[in-house]
């Protein structure tokens, strides 16, 4: 029935503990300018989340005027780092236990609020309600527990990728995410609290409570504890995980001696549970108990969640409730029961952020007016402490002494994110190339090759910042946490959803902004912008003068060329760290003679024979010759044949990637030296967006929405993915529903090693969609 | 053990149910059985005896030494004719028996034929004439067997011969008592077919060869059960109905029990609920399946009971459990709410979570045995009618029919079954159950041993 009220807890929780103290800087961040609070009180865990907004340092980049030009010296634009006030998400997790001593903190540091209310929902916000009142002298508001938990749902599932998950005890990685489909509607949410909820939601607005049961939560903890005298639910799951309950539940081979095979049914299937007590005169384990228990809530839960999805038509079916919170030995039960009933037909899927639901809708109730579910908002690693943190199985001892706090931060995007129009299968795409989650050794490399780099970012962090002397502290502050992320990593790889060479960088540039170095390679990208725009006009000049089929093959090794000038590849990065020297005419000799590992030019070339291409769509990779002397002169060539390209830049800085604004700056100049680029800017046959993105990586399913519309007001006939973060990391198998190119040059060996090449071997890969010849 | 005797007794005198001292038509010949075979008196029943005749079956006036002078004598030649004229009138041999070995209880039909010719009486063999003689001069064999006398269908006509049928039940764990009496008494010598359903015809296959030279003739559980279900209800109750509802099941003042037939009314889904549950969609005599099934079922029930309240019977537990209030124990809706939770128009009064206040200590220390007791049954009973509703639901089918041993002498969970069916789908659907609860497998066994010879 209604999860309500939840549970009693157990009386510990009731005496408060004021003893602890609270580590300011790590949990509780951005109090000062607090607003909106909403509460979620359960039988044993507190969810706090509030709105702030956080100041935090971005870099801006600025043409010079052309009057104070001479003052500016021979820099190229003025690069400053500006405060920026962005909109940010916390939610925290701790146990009742800390309730009073964390009204009291955040009555101390909150000074900026004009919050007159607080949301509140969950069984245990009736009993601190008056507590609430006093301590922070704001009015509880109650909002009904499950339209929170309904619209928390509905938020995760839409704005976190990776949020669902498949749980498989067995195998390799016991945890597969689920790609995000973008119409999250309808699904079944079966929420496990003292009791059972199983509501169905067909929309934003519109769900429904269609069934329960009173079997749940609460009867494997009350029985349990009358059973096995164990007072503690994560003790009576502990307890569970170590039982045989054969000896307690009578089985089919209990009564058939084997199978009832005419009937399908296996000789260990339950026939009748705790049947074994009823007859044999023996005392029984208390795990044994424990454990045939445990089977027999899972299995009448699944059950019942089955017969619903049936009945209802729905093939997605998320568990939730403090049963399900993180417990894998939970989640393998009702997983195991789910398959049993449905045979495969339906798969129970878990939420990471499941424990947060209640406290995110109750916010969202109460930011109405804000409009939150206008925004696109995006899980930040840097200030979130991933999945089962505090989970009992990982960490007993900490979990029941608890003082652990858990924490989800989501920063607002200022760009709202949707899917590439042009994606074969949005519901299919899976952004990333590898997932490390299920690839040991890959995994091993990666996280090795990532901590390996760490010194070399901290110095590079800290020379972006050379007037400020306490740059670096902060830059070690940045490689304690990234270090401790990659450790955490290590042991539980499915923290924030699947591992992947993209969520590690992803990770790395969120760390980078939490201690203010929002784009540690601003100056070298400037240095190298200015030296590639000395010999744009110099490399047209040379490309005009090759015979039409020699430009073209040209034009694609110089953006290979390029492509190797990449700070964020290893071995190149060493190269341009040794060696300032290292020019454009060097990186092409180092290039891979053809053919080419990937090697589709032949295609490529025949295809420039035919007639133009309406409109390209081209994500652009690094600064300097990469987009200045590779892509630039490309991009001429396709604007020349009677194509109108889209340039996509990141919105934010990731290593030397270049960003949207500094590519505005940059082709301004161009067009200065270049009529073709002039004119096809000035009508518009050439347009510079940004993607909505501030990740070395892309991530098709998360583009800005300007983009997306631009893309199909332009009906763009062509793709062209750009370096290996972007067509190789992530990208590689994308399926897409017009012409792709795919370019980039394999700037580490153990990667070349795995796709069958070399160092500096080339991925040229042209794609036509089945069923379009050209 | 008294206790479950009392309880038994108690039923006996408030209903039309007896078990003691019955007055049968079969008369005469079951107070001569009495009168004959004194040492297995009703003051044996419910295992007061020690001993040696604590076992389930003791029929002591049978000797083993008997076989021998079988042997080549008149007795073995007058069997064969007897066969051999049976099998002529395309019937088995006496006895006719039909047992359904479940996973808690083995239940067995004895047809008792009343219309013996004095020629008969005087060719029964002495080992046949003692087995009937056993069974039906008594209500209790042994420990811990029983014989259900109220449900007793009498002058019954089955395959040309009338008789009384007979409902016998004892815990499977008797089983190879039973089959070593079946040696002990050399029943393989009456070369009768001993036809057996349920887990236990499997599982005890073997035994019942090696131990007793018997072979079973093994039959589906399901095909019994249906089967038998149909016949007992085309053949009534001693001129009663076999089945029953109840009227205004959402009124606990207003609601009572009423006969009515079941009659071929297809579909129906078949809630069988003994150690645990299975859920049949049956849409004729021969076409049915088994819709699904769930491990809660009476076993959960008397097994969650023995661990929680130190009860052994299931008569003792469903005693306790009449007395207790499971509001004690389940956390209800109001108990959260206040009241109703009216957002999803749920009741105060229904049950938010089974066992949902013993998450607290001091509930837990406080609460007596007889509401644990009640509170399982409550929570066991209520979950059943949940997954049958939504099968009923999900197969499109009104009518839902709960057999098994679970519901023996239980209102509280045949008139809580009726509520929640009513409660739940408004009115849509009906539950209706049957007086032979338990006893459909076993008959349906019986009926194949008369098939069989039909077929020959």
């Amino acid at each position: 029935m209604a999860e309500c009220g939840r549970v009693d807890s157990n009386t510990s929780s009731h005496t408060m503990d004021k003893s602890i103290t609270l580590p300011p800087d790590e949990i509780f961040r951005n109090m000062e300018n607090a607003k909106r609070f909403a509460i979620d009180i359960g039988g044993s865990l507190t969810k706090l989340a509030y709105y702030s907004t956080v100041q935090h340092k971005v870099a801006k980049v600025r043409s010079f005027d052309h009057s104070t030009k001479e003052a500016a010296g021979d820099k190229l634009y003025e690069i400053s780092v500006q405060e920026e006030v962005t909109a940010r998400l916390h939610f925290i997790k701790f146990e009742n236990a800390y309730i009073e001593t964390c009204l009291d903190f955040i009555k101390d540091h909150l000074v900026n609020t004009e919050t007159k209310v607080i949301k509140a929902t969950g069984g245990g916000a009736h009993k601190f309600k008056e507590l609430i009142e006093r301590k922070l002298g704001l009015k509880v508001d109650k909002e009904d527990e499950m339209t929170c938990l309904i619209k928390g749902c509905n938020f995760v599932l839409k704005n976190i990728p990776h949020e669902a998950f498949v749980y498989a005890k067995h195998a390799d990685s016991e945890f597969r995410f689920q790609t995000t489909n973008p119409d999250i509607f309808p699904y079944l949410l079966v929420n496990i609290g003292s009791g059972v909820s199983i509501v169905k939601v067909e929309s934003e607005d519109k769900f429904e409570r269609i069934g329960g049961s009173s079997i749940g939560g609460g009867t494997f903890w009350g029985l349990g504890a009358l059973l096995t005298k164990t007072k503690r639910f994560d003790e009576l799951l502990q307890l569970a995980s170590k039982g045989q309950h054969s000896s307690v539940d009578m089985l089919v081979k209990d009564i058939y001696g084997g199978s009832y095979a005419c009937l399908g049914l296996t000789g260990d299937l339950i026939a009748s549970s705790f049947g074994k007590s009823a007859t044999a005169d023996k005392e029984f384990s208390n795990e044994d108990m424990a454990k045939s228990l445990l089977h027999m809530i899972s299995n009448d839960i699944g059950q019942l969640a089955c017969l619903y999805a049936k009945l209802h038509n729905l093939s997605r079916v998320y568990f939730g409730g403090f049963f399900i919170r993180g417990h894998p030995v939970t989640m393998h039960t009702i997983t195991y029961s789910i398959n049993f009933f449905t045979k495969g037909e339906v798969q129970a899927l878990f939420l990471r952020h499941e424990g947060y639901l209640g406290a995110i809708g109750a916010f969202l109730k109460g930011a109405e007016e804000d409009n939150p579910n206008q925004y696109s908002w995006g899980e930040n690693y840097a200030g979130s402490s991933g999945l089962m943190s505090v989970s009992p199985d990982m960490n007993p001892m900490q979990r029941a002494r608890s003082g652990t706090f858990d924490m989800l931060e989501m920063d607002r995007l200022d760009r709202q994110l949707v899917n590439l129009p042009l994606l074969q299968d949005p519901s299919s795409y899976i952004p990333d190339t590898v997932d490390l989650t299920e690839d040991a050794q890959a995994r091993e490399y990666w996280l090795s090759c990532f901590e390996e780099a760490l010194d070399g970012v901290v110095k590079r962090a800290v020379a972006s910042q050379p007037d400020i002397p306490e740059a670096a502290e902060r830059a070690e502050k940045f490689r304690q946490k990234y270090l401790h992320k990659l450790q955490t990593l290590r042991h539980q790889p499915f923290a924030y959803g699947s591992l992947t060479v993209r969520s590690l960088l992803d990770t790395r540039e969120h760390c980078l902004n939490e201690f203010n170095f929002p784009d540690p390679y601003s100056k070298i990208k400037e240095r190298e912008n200015d030296i590639a725009l000395k010999y744009y006009e110099k490399a047209v000049k040379s490309l005009e003068e090759l015979s039409w089929e020699d430009r073209q093959f040209a034009l694609v090794r110089g953006v290979l060329a390029g492509n190797v000038f990449d700070w964020g590849a290893k071995a190149v990065s060493e190269v341009l760290e040794s060696n300032p020297e290292f020019g454009f005419e060097e990186a092409k000799r180092r290039l891979e003679d053809r053919p080419w590992l990937v090697d589709s030019f032949d295609q490529w070339l025949e295809r420039l024979k035919g007639p133009p291409h309406r409109c390209a769509l081209f994500f652009v990779d690094n600064s300097g010759v990469d987009i200045i002397l590779g892509v630039m002169p490309f991009v001429r060539e396709l604007l020349s044949r009677g194509t109108e390209v889209v340039l996509a830049s990141n919105s934010g800085p990731a290593l030397n990637d270049v960003t949207n604004s500094e590519l505005q700056i940059l082709t301004e100049r161009i067009a200065a030296m270049d009529p073709v680029i002039d004119s096809a800017l000035r009508e518009d046959r050439l347009t510079l967006v940004q993607d909505g993105s501030s990740s070395p990586c892309l991530d098709l399913s998360r583009l800005d929405k300007v983009l997306a519309m631009l893309v199909r007001e332009r009906q763009t006939d062509l793709v062209i993915i750009e370096g290996m973060g972007r067509a190789i990391h992530t990208n590689y198998y994308a399926m897409l529903s017009c012409e792709s190119l795919k370019m980039a040059v394999i700037k580490n060996s153990w990667l070349a090693d795995r796709l069958g090449g070399k160092l500096f071997s080339v991925v040229f890969k042209y794609e036509v969609p089945a069923g379009k010849p050209h | 053990m008294d206790k479950a005797k009392s309880l038994v007794d108690k039923k006996g005198a408030s209903g039309p149910f007896h078990v003691n001292n019955v007055q049968s038509p079969r008369g005469l010949n079951g107070l001569v059985v009495v009168a004959a075979n004194g040492s297995c008196s009703t003051s044996n029943a419910f295992g007061l005896s020690t001993g040696p005749s604590s076992s389930t079956f003791e029929m002591h006036h049978l000797q083993r030494g008997e076989e021998k002078d079988c042997n080549g004598s008149p007795a073995k030649r007058s069997r064969l004719r007897r066969r051999t004229e049976s099998v002529k009138r395309n019937r088995p041999p006496f006895p006719w028996f039909g047992m359904d070995i479940g996973g808690t209880l083995v239940k067995l039909v004895y047809f008792e034929p009343v219309d013996i010719t004095a020629e008969e009486e005087q060719e029964e063999v002495e080992n046949l004439k003692s087995i009937r003689r056993y069974l039906t001069s008594n209500v209790a064999y042994g420990k811990t067997g029983v014989r259900d006398v109220h449900l007793e269908l009498r002058n019954l006509t089955m395959c040309g011969r009338t008789g009384n049928l007979h409902f016998i039940r004892f815990p499977t764990q008797a089983m190879p008592r039973f089959i070593q009496m079946g040696r002990d008494k050399n029943f393989s010598s009456l070369h009768t077919t001993l036809c057996a359903t349920g887990g236990g015809a499997y599982k005890f296959e073997n035994d019942f060869r090696a131990m007793a030279d018997l072979e079973l003739l093994k039959l589906d559980e399901l095909d019994c059960l249906i089967r038998g279900l149909l016949f007992i209800d085309r053949v009534g109750f001693n001129g009663h109905p076999e089945c029953y509802y109840f009227q205004n099941p959402s009124d606990p003042h207003s609601c009572v029990k009423k006969p009515c037939n079941l009659g071929n009314h297809f579909p129906m889904l078949l809630v069988n609920i003994g150690s645990g549950v299975s859920i049949l969609a049956v849409y004729s005599e021969n076409n049915y399946k088994r819709v699904t099934g769930t491990s809660l079922g009476g076993g959960t029930f008397l097994g969650l009971c023995c661990l929680l309240t130190g009860c052994e019977t299931f008569e003792e537990a469903l005693e306790m459990a009449s007395k207790g209030d499971s509001t004690n124990v389940d956390k209800l809706v109001k108990d959260i709410y206040g009241g109703d939770y009216e957002r999803f128009g749920l009741q105060g009064s229904a049950v938010a979570s089974s066992f949902g206040h013993m998450m607290c200590k001091e509930k837990r220390d406080s609460i007596s045995k007889e509401d644990l007791a009640r509170a399982t049954l409550i929570t066991i009973t209520n979950n059943i009618g949940s997954i049958a509703r939504m099968c009923a639901v999900n197969e499109k089918i009104e009518r839902v029919v709960f057999v098994g041993n679970f519901l023996r002498i239980n209102t509280v969970s045949t008139k809580l079954l009726a509520y929640a069916m009513d409660f739940w789908s408004k009115g849509q659907l009906r539950a209706l159950f049957l007086e032979h609860e338990g006893y459909f497998g076993a008959v349906g066994a019986l009926m194949e041993l008369l098939k069989t010879s039909e077929d020959l």
